[in-house]
């Protein structure tokens, strides 16, 4: 984990509100594990003083991106942002997603709106390819299909209102495909909360392990504040983990749903 | 020149250190900043047990700041030695530990456990978290029970006490001169303002704990004025703090009257500013050729 102050190389324009940032950042850039997330202080903001957290969509030698959607004062002041603007930036920070060994379980992929750039460098990394199951309301909602498609895994889209992919709800065409139940698998998500918990009961019925991308108010970023907590299993009881130092990435199986908000 | 002051016994290098509950227990920076260079570490406050904390969302980003309502989530006494003491117990700055309980009794036992265990630079009691619904700020804003608070601890330890004030009372003065009477060897001037804010669109508190503390450079003025209250009622020293984002900010609190001050929400976005501050206070310092920090202590000027 470092503190430093990155220049923006590119800040453009994805599809309607969501936007792809990428940063110039040497040190950070070969640290990066999947599913760990860049914890950024947008610099002219000067009276919303809070840093925004943001899941590392790509990585290079020596940059690193985002892809983010424009969803309140932070992110609308960072689309703003240009290339030659600095961002203050502490990353890599949290624990992610295990990359499967080679030779080991085949990966499922289930990601919700912009949860589909938190997953791309484990597919990147994953010496066997998966299936990505990705959801949304709208065709807009479903991001960066064609990397995953580059590097030869299949996308599988679903989308609310039906104007992409097949329509309804991420978990149906991810049910269908657990139901061929076939051994080896493992399931990977990031999304809205509601989509993780319906992920993390198919995976208990299907009796498979899966690595959850949670997410809970942001406060301090490396652990200090205690605001990001969720309700995980622990002993005979649970206790209030940090999504931010032992998340973001959970087991599915512990993480407590009767609690969480 | 020279930085360093004195609290009691608890002697720092340099009057800056950080609020409790902004810093965790002093490993989680310690990747970020040199921790060393600090006056002191102030950890989260610890009462006998492990408490779990409050409902998530526990903060609301507000301008100028932000509401949190944590709950004081921490490992108890034991979880604490166990997991936390030996990194702080190793640094060559003194730790201040906050401390809290439900009962009078419980502050003095923690107060007491604490003393035994040796090495620990001063107890900061801390009598206004405003998320609790037992303990914390009820003892803060009661005289009787204030000094019935500080009185069980004096007895409990040797250690420097350090009381910590609400801002949520009339007058702080009756509240600081009681403190001061029962043996407190500094106040800390002050905490989180109880607070609340709304989401439009749910309607919804944007707590899950309905009502929160209010920190960060929105409370600065308050906090500034509560301290030159407290100075004017008082003559063991105080830390100062409440929304400080740089030295200038600092440089106020010690004209009002502290003679330490702590970095609190400012670490959450900038881990920097501590270390900042010190650095600014010494460039202050050689600029209007001030020999002694505890030279600009209580030195706002203010006509009769």
């Amino acid at each position: 984990m470092l503190e430093l102050t990155v220049q923006i190389i590119a800040n453009e324009r994805d599809t309607d509100s969501y936007f792809r940032l990428v940063v110039r950042a040497p040190q950070i850039a070969p640290l990066i594990q999947p599913g760990q997330f860049a914890h950024v202080r947008i610099l002219p903001m000067k009276d919303a003083l809070l840093r925004r957290p943001f899941s590392i969509f790509q990585a290079t030698a020596d940059t690193f991106s985002i892809l983010y959607k424009t969803v309140g004062k932070g992110t609308e002041v960072l689309a703003r942002m240009r290339a030659g603007d600095e961002l203050s930036v502490i990353a890599p920070l949290g624990h992610g997603f295990t990359v499967p060994p080679a030779g080991g379980e085949t990966p499922l992929l289930v990601a919700g709106g912009y949860g589909m750039a938190a997953m791309f460098l484990l597919a990147q990394r994953s010496p066997q390819k998966g299936i990505v199951f990705v959801g949304g309301r709208r065709r807009v909602d479903i991001l960066c299909e064609r990397e995953f498609a580059a590097i030869g895994w299949e996308v599988r889209s679903a989308t609310e209102d039906g104007s992409h992919g097949e329509q309804g709800l991420v978990t149906a065409p991810l049910t269908r495909e657990l139901q061929k139940r076939l051994p080896g698998r493992k399931i990977f998500a990031c999304g809205p909360t509601p989509m993780l918990k319906a992920v993390g009961r198919l995976a208990d019925e299907f009796a498979l392990p899966a690595e959850l991308s949670m997410d809970e108010h942001m406060c301090c970023g490396v652990g200090t504040c205690l605001a990001c907590v969720i309700p995980v299993q622990s002993g005979a009881g649970w206790e209030y983990q940090r999504t931010c130092t032992e998340g973001p990435v959970f087991d599915s199986r512990q993480i407590v749903w009767e609690v969480v908000k | 020149m020279n930085l360093a002051i004195q609290i009691g016994t608890l002697r720092m290098q340099n009057p800056v250190t950080v609020a409790s509950g902004t810093f965790g227990y002093g490993a989680e920076y310690a990747r970020l900043i040199d921790v060393n260079q600090l006056g002191a570490v102030t950890v989260k406050g610890i009462r006998l047990n492990p408490v779990p904390g409050n409902p998530t969302p526990r903060t609301a980003e507000v301008t100028g700041g932000m509401l949190n309502a944590i709950g004081l989530q921490g490992p108890g006494v034991d979880g604490f030695i166990k997991k936390y003491w030996p990194f702080l117990r190793d640094l060559k700055v003194p730790t201040i530990i906050n401390i809290w309980g439900t009962t009078v009794e419980e502050y003095a036992e923690v107060a007491r456990r604490f003393d035994g265990l040796g090495g620990v630079g001063a107890l900061e009691l801390n009598v206004s978290c405003p998320n609790i619904k037992e303990g914390g700020a009820q003892f803060g804003t009661d005289c009787t029970l204030l000094a019935q608070v500080v009185a069980a601890c004096r007895k409990a330890t040797t250690l420097p006490l350090i009381t910590k004030m609400s801002p949520n009372v009339p007058n702080i003065a009756p509240l600081a001169r009681a403190a001061e009477a029962e043996g407190s060897d500094a106040l800390a001037v002050t905490n989180s303002f109880p607070a609340m804010a709304i989401d439009i669109h749910t309607r919804k508190p944007k707590l899950a704990n309905i009502t929160g503390g209010l920190t960060g450079p929105a409370i600065k003025p308050i906090a500034v004025k509560l301290v030159w209250e407290a100075a004017k009622a008082v003559k063991i020293p105080i830390i100062g703090m409440g929304g400080i984002q740089c030295a200038d900010d600092a440089i106020e609190f010690l004209m009002a009257g502290a003679t330490a001050v702590a970095v609190g929400t400012a670490n959450f976005y900038e881990p920097q500013t501590a270390l900042q501050v010190i650095a600014g206070i010494r460039a202050f310092m050689e600029q209007k050729k001030i020999a002694d920090v505890r030279e600009i202590t209580g030195s706002v000027v203010v006509k009769k």
